[in-house]
């Protein structure tokens, strides 16, 4: 043992890096890794033919587009159902705390069928919003709430351990301070639980993304219009186009990463004041 | 700006916590309420800055109703943890208050940064403005709550144990500082504390409290000197116990002798006498029947003072004494080794019959 190790309490530090390395690599790294070489085998030409043929751009659109209007959405109803739940005591707390997970648990197809039956036109939900013109199944709309569904506890489940310890005394000594209530909310509450709120954001916008068995039963699948990137991968390997699925993986690779990035560099800015 | 607190009770539950609590706070003074934890002190400040509304009673600022919600009643509220806004710099939380005004009565930009600049050098912090609460240490973000409480030019200062969570001598430092900084800006303040040598060293006067009920309120000699009941004896410095009995102004307390004027009516009582541990001297021979004597258990050297454990040898009774260093190192006392004790000063309250 040389001399200048540093000794600490734990130890193991080798170790457990290393069995980090290894089972990211397995997991995560060397999948993604043949995607890319997979992908390699296309020309670049064939490459870009692919990735920005019209389909393809249009359920790139229609995917993020998606994905991120259903993130904002949990987003802010994600932070109310939060709120509710840690500011107030009423009979069934617990019971509604526990639906909030189910999205988890439930089969994203069962789901996806639930969703796609009730907002039918003549389904519970669908037959009175078919008179007001709104559909929501076979449409974007529907895609839209089936990542809502299943992104809602990403956002409850960051927010809510925030909230719970935010304490009672800031908004007394903010209501001191003669702040009103929606002035302590907006300045005081609200940039105290913002990175929580953004972290949910994050992972209800990466689940949005990556979801396929809840939506392709709602969404119609019609192309151009209604058909979302995982759907077309799935299309061009059942035609035995293997380089065209993984060319479009990765592009969807690529832009996921680039905006995790940016969500994490933003909730960083706002996390600046911890020291 | 007075504070009048008149019969104040709240309950929280089946536990009391205000029994009828009356109380004024004269204009320009700071005032101490002491007491152990659970006795109300925190509830009874909450109630005066609207934090918490009475189950009966009322509050009167300078004679008038004060107003019912807290944002209108305009007092500066210190948390004993500091409850600073931790995603604003120093100056935004000072700043805060003024800037959450209504825009009819919000003064401009420039207004508050000079305001906020005073207070900065009030609280001799003037190269934080741009920390966040995380980079200071307890003392200043104590100071930086003092300041924002102050920058709405509360009418009155109430502070719950604002040295609490502050290591000792941060704590002496600021309480200090804190009464300085009263005498220079004369607001009306109350603060809570269960430490009775803050209360002693800072307040103009102290309410002593317990069990939802005020003992007694004075200046700080008055609370230490006259102890108006056995609790506040107790609760104001160690204090050793004698029990005995009064008769016709003379007290017989189990081995020595007091005269006791205060009580010449009462005849054959049982009594108890409060003797500060300071108050008790040792000598190694009897002087008259006010000395007893004594047993050394052990000797206990703290910083300036030597604390000794005794037992009487007449009833076994345990005592305990303060005696400086000089006077240990003159007396070079023994454990196990017999002295007599002589009280310096006894204070006798005859007991209640109907207990």
């Amino acid at each position: 043992m040389k001399p200048t190790r540093k000794n600490n309490v734990l130890p193991g530090f080798g170790l457990t890096l290393g069995y980090t390395i290894f089972y990211l690599s397995i997991i995560v790294l060397i999948p993604l890794t043949a995607l890319l070489f997979k992908t390699a085998t296309l020309t670049w030409a064939d490459f870009v033919a692919t990735v920005t043929s019209p389909r393809v751009t249009a359920s790139f659109r229609l995917t993020f587009g998606a994905a991120i209007g259903a993130a904002f959405v949990n987003a802010f109803w994600g932070t109310l159902v939060a709120w509710v739940l840690v500011r107030y005591r009423f009979p069934g707390r617990k019971l509604v705390d526990s639906l909030v997970d189910l999205p988890f648990a439930l089969p994203t197809a069962v789901a996806g069928i639930t969703l796609a039956t009730v907002y039918s036109a003549n389904g519970w939900l669908g037959k009175y919003l078919e008179p007001l013109g709104v559909k929501v199944a076979f449409t974007p709309l529907g895609i839209m709430v089936a990542m809502v569904f299943i992104g809602l506890p990403f956002v409850v489940r960051t927010v809510q351990p925030v909230l719970e310890e935010l304490e009672p005394e800031i908004e007394e000594a903010a209501a001191c301070l003669g702040a009103n209530r929606w002035q302590t909310i907006a300045r005081i509450l609200l940039p105290a639980v913002t990175p929580a709120i953004i972290t949910g954001f994050a992972l209800a916008f990466a689940r949005g993304v990556g979801e396929y068995g809840s939506i392709i039963f709602i969404a119609g699948n019609m192309p151009m219009k209604s058909e979302i990137t995982p759907l077309l991968i799935i299309t061009k390997l059942e035609q035995y186009d293997y380089a065209g699925a993984t060319a479009i993986a990765t592009v969807m690779l690529a832009i996921s990463f680039l905006m995790l990035l940016v969500i994490n560099l933003l909730q960083k800015w706002t996390r600046r004041y911890t020291a | 700006m007075s504070i009048d607190v008149r019969g104040v009770s709240k309950q929280f539950g089946q536990f009391t916590a205000l029994q009828d609590i009356s109380l004024t706070v004269p204009s320009g003074e700071l005032v101490a309420l002491l007491g152990p934890s659970g006795c109300g002190k925190t509830t009874l400040l909450r109630i005066i800055a609207g934090l918490e509304s009475p189950d009966s009673g009322e509050i009167l600022f300078n004679g008038q109703n004060a107003r019912q919600n807290v944002q209108e009643r305009q007092v500066g509220f210190v948390f004993q943890h500091y409850a600073l806004f931790r995603h604003m710099t120093v100056f935004d939380n000072i700043a805060f208050g003024l800037t959450v005004k209504p825009r009819s009565s919000r003064p401009s930009k420039e207004k508050i940064r000079s305001r906020v600049r005073e207070l900065l050098s009030l609280i001799q912090l003037e190269n934080i403005a741009d920390r966040y609460p995380s980079q200071l240490s307890g003392g200043q973000r104590q100071r930086v709550a003092l300041a924002r409480a102050l920058a709405v030019e509360p009418q009155v200062l109430l502070l719950d144990e604002p040295f609490g969570a502050l290591d000792a001598q941060v704590r002496i430092e600021l309480r200090r500082w804190l009464r300085r900084l009263h005498d220079e800006i004369h607001v009306t303040s109350v603060f809570v504390t269960h430490d009775q040598e803050e209360a002693l060293e800072v307040a103009d006067r102290i309410v002593v409290m317990n069990k939802g009920k005020i003992e007694q309120q004075g200046t700080p000699d008055e609370v230490y000197e006259r102890p108006a009941t056995p609790f506040v004896f107790n609760f104001l410095g160690n204090v050793n116990l004698f029990h005995g009995r009064v008769h016709q102004g003379q007290a017989s307390l189990g081995g020595f002798a007091v005269s006791s004027p205060d009580h010449a009516e009462t005849n054959d009582s049982p009594a108890v006498g409060y003797v500060r541990s300071h108050d008790i001297e040792l000598e190694r021979t009897a002087a008259d029947d006010t000395s007893f004597t004594v047993t050394v258990r052990s000797i206990h050297p703290v910083g300036p003072v030597v604390r000794i454990a005794l037992v009487t040898t007449t009833e076994g009774t345990s005592l305990e004494a303060e005696i400086s260093r000089d006077l240990a190192d003159r007396l070079q006392l023994k454990i196990d080794e017999t002295v007599y004790a002589r009280p310096r000063r006894v204070h006798l309250f005859v007991e209640d019959y109907q207990i």
